[in-house]
């Protein structure tokens, strides 16, 4: 459960990526492909070198979504309803969706740390990790 | 057995090589503590955990932190010989101190948002896949011997 301070943390190192949301995101998916290539299943149909248009439009796209979400802390299964209902009844394949949101948020945060450094604090760090099991939950709450 | 390739044996040598094994094993287990609350139950006796502040000053979780990452690094001189290398410990970790395996993974992913977070942009998508593979490898072997 997302207390007031964590949602005021991940709220505030969400401020401190304006304007670099893209970046973000599309190094965000360039590392999670990179360090665990099964998740590039998900995606046979992308151009998935580095740097690719399809890369930076998808990152963008998530990075986005996470914004929002960050919005509506206090109501995520309403905020992401939508998107878990594309995850789950257009996008079901073959890995478990869990195990794959897991390695997102994995290198999420990496970006976040490789960004922030000193600033990453376990507190932060803390928030951070609950803000995207939630998220994953949420997403994989249609999957059955 | 886990194939290295030579490049990456060199990007965890050479990441290694920079490594503050005290302040960065510190961190690590602080963080685990902190992040994963319901790992302070292996550690009943270190005294004060009731917050951030009190895990990240313990002197308990500094040095046993110090030793976790050191005892890393024995992996990192036995790459081709993991699974030897971690048996005595493996069989520790099950018999004598009851952790679940899933806590080593939890470590693996927090160590490197550690590393992340200390060398910054030197911390390379390929540097962050190798090092993936290292802890994941490691959790494996320290998994090993359970039965």
């Amino acid at each position: 459960m997302l207390t007031a301070e964590d949602k005021k943390l991940i709220q505030q190192v969400w401020g401190k990526l304006a304007g670099s949301e893209e970046d973000v995101g599309s190094e965000t998916l360039w590392r999670m492909f990179h360090a665990y290539p099964p998740t590039k299943t998900y995606f046979p149909h992308f151009d998935l070198s580095q740097g690719s248009d399809q890369i930076r439009g998808h990152g963008k796209k998530v990075v986005a979504a996470l914004g929002t979400a960050i919005k509506n802390l206090d109501n995520l299964s309403q905020a992401l309803s939508e998107l878990s209902n594309l995850h789950a009844y257009n996008l079901l394949a073959v890995l478990s969706p869990v195990f794959a949101l897991q390695f997102l948020a994995q290198c999420l945060q990496v970006v976040l740390a490789v960004r922030l450094g000193k600033e990453y604090t376990p507190e932060v760090h803390s928030a951070v990790d609950k803000f995207m099991s939630a998220v994953a939950a949420v997403l994989a709450e249609k999957y059955r | 057995m886990v194939h290295w390739s030579a490049e990456e044996k060199q990007l965890i040598a050479g990441l290694w090589g920079k490594v503050n094994v005290e302040e960065c094993g510190a961190e690590a287990l602080a963080r685990l503590l902190i992040v994963y609350p319901w790992t302070q139950r292996f550690f009943s006796d270190f005294g004060n955990l009731s917050s951030p502040t009190a895990i990240i000053g313990n002197p308990k979780v500094r040095a046993h932190g110090k030793k976790v990452l050191t005892s890393f690094g024995d992996a990192i001189k036995n790459l081709d010989n993991l699974k030897v290398t971690y048996s005595k410990l493996s069989e520790l970790h099950c018999d004598k101190l009851h952790v679940d395996p899933e806590n080593f993974r939890l470590l693996g992913d927090i160590l490197i948002i550690v590393l992340a977070a200390h060398f910054s942009k030197d911390f390379t998508p390929a540097c962050q896949a190798t090092w993936q593979k290292l802890v994941g490898v490691v959790a494996h072997a320290l998994a090993h011997k359970y039965h």
